[in-house]
């Protein structure tokens, strides 16, 4: 049996959130957080969490397991435990709470939308693909494959004080997607958007968004690079 | 209800996956008043998914690749019952379709020559079948849904798109000609329910994979298109074709992407044969999809399956080495350590055959217009409704898809419907009118969970149901078992329609949601169940022991599922493509 605390609140029910207890026959396997919750809720229909693809690529189920960001579906158990005591499900922190481990993600989609999050070539189009050396796709990696899960975002203290102002490790990590695209046109616009105290410079190099990332991914790294380039324009 | 609110538009797409958002951004770019319905945040949606990449004759592997070599695939691939004024329309429009994503920005990987890289994978030939293996598949990596849904977000983001995100579609509204006037979807975040009224309701809701109790699919993907369609009278064609990937990871279900055999990987039996050599001595691991599938199962079913059970086969990569596996596999080199436990660097995956994609749904003309059969049999457009993607059956996939054509599907012909609904606004479709009492009848389910007091429990059901499914209706299909599959239905029918809402809160309840999914998925079960025993004979994914072959006389046809009756019915397939000469049926080897 594994002990499972979760957080639960139901603003159409509850004033206070509050965790409640789950026992869960596991039959002996290490299963996946996402498994444990399903067998959650087939004991009680009323837990809400969004999950879709069930193998870590649509982003869905970003939750704070024992006290760590992860996706639900990825995280096995035991992993999350080690081994031992009981598994412990949050809602993301500093998003505010829909109900139970569902969070409101305008914030964090806002800050994604700010960034012009499209390529954008105003050279005539080709009757072809545009080509792209690949050294230069190569660039792209590490960058394009994010989820928006908000794992990173939703752990970074610089987002959690500024969710309106500071753009957050997934904004800037696709910010800098579209920067290192040679096919894009609007690098020099993209800097500068950046380019005020917030935007990007609230970040403080804590690196939690890059211990998080359960796609790999480093946001800092990618934030290092824009402030580079922005350093580099501005002299 | 009586107060329920309406929102008026000129188009309703009611999906938010590779189908839709393409239909989405053609329509958004065109400035009409278009609403996008999905019951997830649209990078959420289940193309995400998708690996190996998109199949298309954009001749970069092969300066000479031609799109009628693609098409010829295409026809054979899908045992001669794909529509080929269809097939054509996609194979030829597909570059363009293709270079479009390109220049939105699409991520492909790239060749040394800096154009889209293309890789290998099943079915593809050139020349007609007489010139080898083609690499036809445009690829990002092996995440290229991934890649291609993002990229559709994105653009739509640029065009101000209008999102309803999770918003969850529960009913068709029609009026009393028949036509379509909407649909009524819920909020999931308040509960409130809302009259989405169009000129044009476009169902882009993928497939629905769900009825089986292992497949690759996502969990959201419960074939709520089909089940709304059903259930306001309308057929759905083909719908027991069901492809069962060769490849997916034992036990968990989750896919690992053909273009593994693309890039040379195979699959082996317990004694470390290569026994596809022996099925297929030309195409090898890389023939028909169901082809595969079925070797897999009879080596498995003759003894020569791996591990204690003896109930799977490995698909074996080790051989391409760490910098291949590592630069064009790198997400199932991930899924292999997560699900499997296995490092496909140094060992075999172990892979089953597993329930993967719906090659049947809502019949459609090439414009997406959705498409049911008048009293003299003839076609009749279905007024106001409109399908794309998994969800649709235009058909290009007949009685079984080819690896990658199924992205080139949802581009091709989400783009397709997107122009032909701009030019028919423009050159003024009326909106039709419901009444009182047909908005009533949408709402009869939500009202019925609403009110109930007892009944049984969602989870039980649906797993009953998907076992039933995968006992009855697998790769391999018996005359009575089917039979017994289709009575287990009509009892779980009963049941189903008898289920518990406990939760009845507003916000974010879940518990409502797969209620009224469950409804969906026992429609597209007990479909699937009624045409698969009703084809007698065995074609491409549809395969039985006890009408083993091709019966070219009787069933060279679609079928067609009518919810009314609960009869199946045959439909002409098309054979009269515009450029090309037909593809006559032949005997399908590789
Ligand atoms: C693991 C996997 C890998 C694959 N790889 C490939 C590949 O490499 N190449 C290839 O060509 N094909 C591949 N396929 C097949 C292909 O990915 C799918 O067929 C395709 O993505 C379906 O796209 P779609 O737009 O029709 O629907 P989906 O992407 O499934 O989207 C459906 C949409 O409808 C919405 N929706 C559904 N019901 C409702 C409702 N009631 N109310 C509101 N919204 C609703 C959902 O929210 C979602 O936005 C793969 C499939 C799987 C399972
Ligand atoms: S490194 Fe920057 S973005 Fe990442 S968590 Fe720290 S402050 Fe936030
Ligand atoms: S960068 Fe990583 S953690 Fe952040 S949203 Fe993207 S995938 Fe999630
Ligand atoms: S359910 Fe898709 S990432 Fe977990």
């Amino acid at each position: 049996m594994l002990q499972v605390s979760i957080y639960r609140y139901n603003p159409d029910t509850d004033t206070e959130p509050y965790m409640k207890e789950y026992q869960i026959d596991t039959g002996g396997k290490d299963l996946m957080v996402l498994d444990v919750l399903s067998l959650a809720k087939e004991q009680d229909s009323t837990i809400a969490y969004r999950r879709s693809c069930r193998e870590g690529v649509c982003g869905s189920d970003g939750m704070n397991i024992n006290g760590k960001n992860g996706l639900a579906c990825i995280t096995p158990v035991s992993e999350a435990t080690g081994g031992k005591g009981k598994l412990v499900l949050r809602p993301l922190p500093g998003l505010p709470v829909v109900r139970d481990l569902v969070v409101d993600m305008t914030m964090f989609y806002n800050q994604y939308e700010k960034i012009k999050p499209y390529l954008v070539n105003n050279t005539p189009v080709p009757p072809i693909e545009r080509l792209q050396d690949p050294e230069d796709r190569d660039k792209l990696d590490g960058l394009y494959e994010c989820i928006l899960c908000a794992c990173c975002s939703s752990s970074c203290p610089s987002f959690w004080w500024n969710p309106e102002k500071f753009i957050g490790p997934a904004g800037l990590l696709q910010a800098y997607r579209f920067i290192a695209d040679t096919r894009d046109t609007m690098t020099e616009q993209r800097l500068s958007d950046l380019d005020d105290p917030f935007s990007l410079f609230r970040c403080r190099g804590i690196m939690n968004c890059v211990n998080v990332c359960p796609k790999g991914l480093n946001p800092t790294k990618a934030i290092g690079h824009i402030r580079n380039q922005l350093l580099q324009q501005g002299t | 209800m009586a107060n329920m609110r309406t929102l008026t538009f000129d188009a309703v797409i009611v999906g938010g996956g590779g189908a839709g958002m393409r239909a989405a951004l053609q329509l958004a770019q065109s400035g009409q008043n278009t609403a996008l319905i999905s019951k997830v945040f649209p990078t959420r949606s289940h193309t995400v998914s998708a690996q190996g990449g998109i199949t298309c004759a954009i001749a970069s592997a092969d300066p000479n690749d031609d799109w009628r070599w693609h098409m010829y695939d295409t026809v054979k691939g899908s045992d001669y019952i794909g529509d080929q004024d269809a097939i054509e329309y996609m194979c030829s429009v597909g570059p363009q379709a293709v270079f479009e994503l390109e220049h939105m920005g699409l991520p492909f990987s790239r060749t040394e020559a800096g154009r889209i890289y293309q890789r290998p994978f099943g079915g593809q030939s050139k020349n007609f079948g007489e010139g080898g293996q083609a690499a036809r598949t445009c690829a990002a990596a092996d995440r290229t849904g991934h890649a291609l849904l993002h990229t559709l977000y994105q653009q739509n983001v640029r065009c101000n798109t209008n999102f309803y995100n999770e918003w969850y579609a529960v009913d068709l509204v029609t009026n009393q000609d028949n036509a379509v006037t909407g649909v009524i979807a819920i909020s999931m975040e308040t509960g409130e329910s809302v009259y989405f009224k169009a000129k044009a309701t476009v169902f882009a809701t993928g497939g629905s994979g769900r009825i089986y109790a292992s497949t690759t699919n996502a969990l959201i993907n419960t074939g709520d298109g089909v089940g709304m369609a059903l259930r306001a009278g309308f057929p759905v064609q083909d719908i027991e074709m069901w492809q069962f990937h060769p490849t997916g990871i034992a036990g968990a279900g989750v896919l690992v992407t053909e273009g593994c055999r693309g890039e040379g990987g195979y699959l082996v039996n317990k004694d470390g044969e290569r026994f596809m050599e022996r099925y297929a001595p030309n195409a090898k691991d890389l023939a028909g999809r169901d082809v595969v599938a079925r070797s897999m199962m009879q080596e498995i079913l003759d003894g020569r399956g791996c591990g204690p059970e003896g109930d799977h086969v490995f698909l074996k990569l080790d051989h391409l080495g760490e910098e291949v596996l590592h630069k064009r596999l790198p997400g199932i080199c991930e899924l292999a350590i997560t699900f499997a436990g296995t490092d496909p660097v140094k060992e075999p995956i172990p892979v089953v055959p597993t329930c993967h994609y719906m090659m049947g749904g809502i019949p459609t003309n090439v414009h997406g217009q959705a498409l049911t059969q008048g009293a003299d049999g003839n076609d009749k457009v279905i007024d106001g409704l409109y399908a794309v993607g998994e969800v649709a059956c235009v058909s290009v996939h007949g009685a079984n898809r080819l690896g990658g054509n199924s992205l080139l599907d949802l581009v091709v012909f989400g783009r397709a419907a997107g122009l032909f609904i701009e030019q028919a606004l423009k050159e003024g479709i009326e909106q039709r009118e419901s009444s009182e009492s047909d908005l009533e009848r949408s709402y009869n389910r939500l009202n019925r969970l609403e009110n109930s007091k007892d009944g049984e429990d969602v989870s039980k059901l649906r797993k009953a149901l998907q076992t039933s499914m995968q006992n009855n209706f697998g790769v391999f299909r018996k005359g009575d078992l089917m039979q017994a599959g289709v009575k287990e239905l009509e009892e779980l029918r009963q049941r189903i329609a008898n289920t518990h809402l406990e939760d009845k809160s507003a916000a974010f309840n879940t518990a409502r949601i797969e209620a009224l999914e469950l409804d969906n998925l026992l429609e597209v079960a007990e479909a699937t169940a009624i045409a698969a025993e009703g084809r007698q004979e065995s074609r491409g994914a549809h395969s039985r022991y006890d009408f083993p072959d091709r019966d070219d006389e009787n069933w060279l046809a679609h079928s067609i599922y009518d919810p009314t009756t609960k009869k199946l019915g045959k439909r002409q397939v098309n054979f009269s493509p515009k450029q090309v000469d037909t593809f006559q049926p032949k005997v399908r080897t590789y």
